[in-house]
């Protein structure tokens, strides 16, 4: 047995095993992440939410996603067919290929990248074509539209995004996740993670999350009011579920992104309690619970307003983040809060 | 056959391919899908080669952002294929004269290339030992040490060509309705409506 795993076949079963545990997390937390998100909506418009399939109606995406799958795949007459099933694919491909290098603890990661933060922002950076190929194959006015509209946000959107992982990059040293959670390390616990000294960033990250994973009160690309669904109108059955799984698990997927650039990763909060996983699911539970929350209670942005705020006020202040976390770095100053590379002595 | 022969030649197919797509499609839409494709590859090479850095950022910048672009333009076009085609053939002679006038300067060019004797040397002067230092670090050195003063021109120049295009492009126009977000911000409600008791069949005078 030893000998088999150390085989080129051994590796590749392991590989493809480690690959396959990481795709059924993905999944099935991906079903009780929009039960949960239901369930919360409901909450706060006082209704009950799913309630029927299963105990507590925990069951609902379950019975969901059969439904979708189930269904007739309906394929419209001007559409073009390859890039008309390409576009959801894409989008769902995408989605998951980037919590390859996503770690949970210390050594629990599929890729341990030294750029691995480049490729989580290349990988989200692809995720537009899945809706700009999805507008433009449907041949149809509105999806175009909603096509037109989400690249223009999503683009906008990732430029804040990148500076202002550049401000945790520079702090850090490096570009690996594992390094800049070990660089969060200290004897403080909750107050020696990145939120503290880079705190403007995390309210500018999370929204710049929310604009780019195409949640409300930034869901303009498929506002139903005007656009009835944007981007998604022509699509049914389960390229429409791969689609909306995509979407979801790139909004979990900014979770993650938040717990590991400025809330710690795996770190405990109490310093003395253990390290490990489960804080890191805790916290991306969290961040979903404030996304969900968002959805419910904040009303839609209007597109001029969403593209003003990205360009006009969003990067001036992240470009002025980065000069300014690079100054306080280099003099490290404030105790060294900004240049952990000097303490840690890190991969600089 | 290694892991990463296999994967070398199906990143060299991928780019071939792509490439060769990108001419042969009929529909500039899917041209532009398998320029996409041929980038990818081209990223998946650099990623063999050891230069993670330079891969992700031809990923985020000319997939990312340039074939994005090229895409909006590509399909916001409404061309007439039939008639281009009949365009091509006209063409097609004089076309293939240049290509192969290029091809044969290329070759002659290509042929003839000799390094200089030093230039290996010269080379590794200038580079970070790489066996201490990580890729990505190796190349900040070089660009912002090194080369610091290039490299600040060539930001000039990017930045004196934007400033070219945007004032080619910008009109003031003044016959069109501003907002002014500010000042909708700051209105004060009780200025700018009035509540009236109307009575029914009077209406307002």
């Amino acid at each position: 047995m030893e000998q088999f795993f150390a085989s080129n076949l051994g590796i590749f079963v392991i590989i493809l095993a480690q690959c396959l545990a990481m795709l059924g997390f993905v999944m099935i937390s991906l079903l009780f992440l929009v039960y949960g998100d239901r369930k919360i909506w409901a909450a706060v418009q006082m209704r009950r939410g799913p309630n029927v399939v299963g105990a507590f109606g925990l069951l609902q995406s379950v019975a969901d996603a059969l439904k979708y799958v189930l269904k007739e795949i309906v394929i419209p007459a001007g559409a073009d067919r390859t890039v008309f099933i390409l576009a959801p694919l894409t989008s769902f491909v995408l989605a998951v290929i980037a919590w390859a290098v996503i770690p949970f603890g210390e050594t629990w990661v599929l890729a341990n990248l030294n750029v691995a933060i480049l490729y989580v922002f290349a990988v989200s950076s692809l995720e537009v074509y899945g809706v700009i190929m999805g507008g433009w194959a449907s041949n149809s006015k509105y999806p175009f539209l909603g096509s037109l509209r989400s690249a223009a946000q999503m683009i906008s959107y990732e430029v804040s995004i990148g500076l202002i992982i550049i401000g945790v990059i520079l702090s850090t040293g490096s570009m690996n996740f594992g390094d800049i959670v070990r660089a969060q390390d200290g004897n403080l616990g909750f107050f020696n993670w990145y939120w503290l000294p880079h705190l403007p960033m995390v309210a500018l990250f999370f929204i710049s999350a929310l604009a780019e994973t195409n949640r409300p009160p930034f869901d303009l690309p498929e506002a139903e009011s005007e656009l009835v669904a944007g981007y998604q109108v022509e699509y049914s059955s389960t390229p429409f579920l791969l689609f909306m799984a995509g979407e979801y698990i790139a909004i979990f997927l900014m979770c993650a992104l938040t717990t590991l650039l400025f809330f710690g990763g795996w770190l405990s909060p109490v310093p003395g309690l253990p390290d490990g996983a489960l804080w890191m699911l805790a916290k991306m539970a969290f961040f979903f619970f404030l996304f969900a929350m968002v959805k419910a209670i904040v009303p839609r942005y209007r597109y001029d307003q969403l593209m003003r705020i990205g360009w006009k006020v969003f990067l001036p202040l992240s470009l002025a983040w980065v000069v300014i976390v690079a100054f306080l770095a280099k003099f490290e100053l404030f105790g060294g809060a900004y240049a952990r590379w000097a303490l840690t002595g890190g991969a600089g | 056959m290694t892991v990463p022969v296999i994967a070398f030649y199906c990143f060299a197919a991928g780019v071939i391919i792509g490439g060769l797509f990108t001419v042969l499609s009929r529909h500039p839409v899917h041209s532009v899908l398998w320029l996409i494709l041929s980038f990818l590859s081209a990223a998946g090479l650099f990623v063999l080669l050891g230069a993670e850095f330079v891969a992700m950022l031809l990923v985020i910048v000319y997939v990312g952002a340039v074939a994005v672009l090229f895409l909006f333009v590509v399909m916001m076009l409404d061309v007439d294929f039939a008639e281009l085609r009949a365009e091509m053939s006209k063409f097609l002679p004089l076309g293939m004269l240049i290509g192969i006038v290029l091809l044969m300067e290329l070759t002659l060019a290509l042929g003839s290339w000799r390094f200089a004797p030093d230039a290996e040397a010269l080379r590794d002067n200038l580079t970070p030992p790489l066996a201490e230092t990580h890729n990505t670090a190796a190349l900040g050195q070089l660009i912002y040490d090194e080369y610091i003063l290039l490299f600040q021109l060539a930001g000039l120049i990017l930045l004196v060509a934007m400033i070219g295009a945007i004032l080619l492009t910008l009109r003031h126009r003044s016959d069109i309705k501003r907002q002014d977000v500010l000042a909708q911000m700051y209105r004060d409600p009780a200025k700018a409506m009035e509540l009236k008791d109307v009575k029914p069949g009077q209406g307002l005078s």
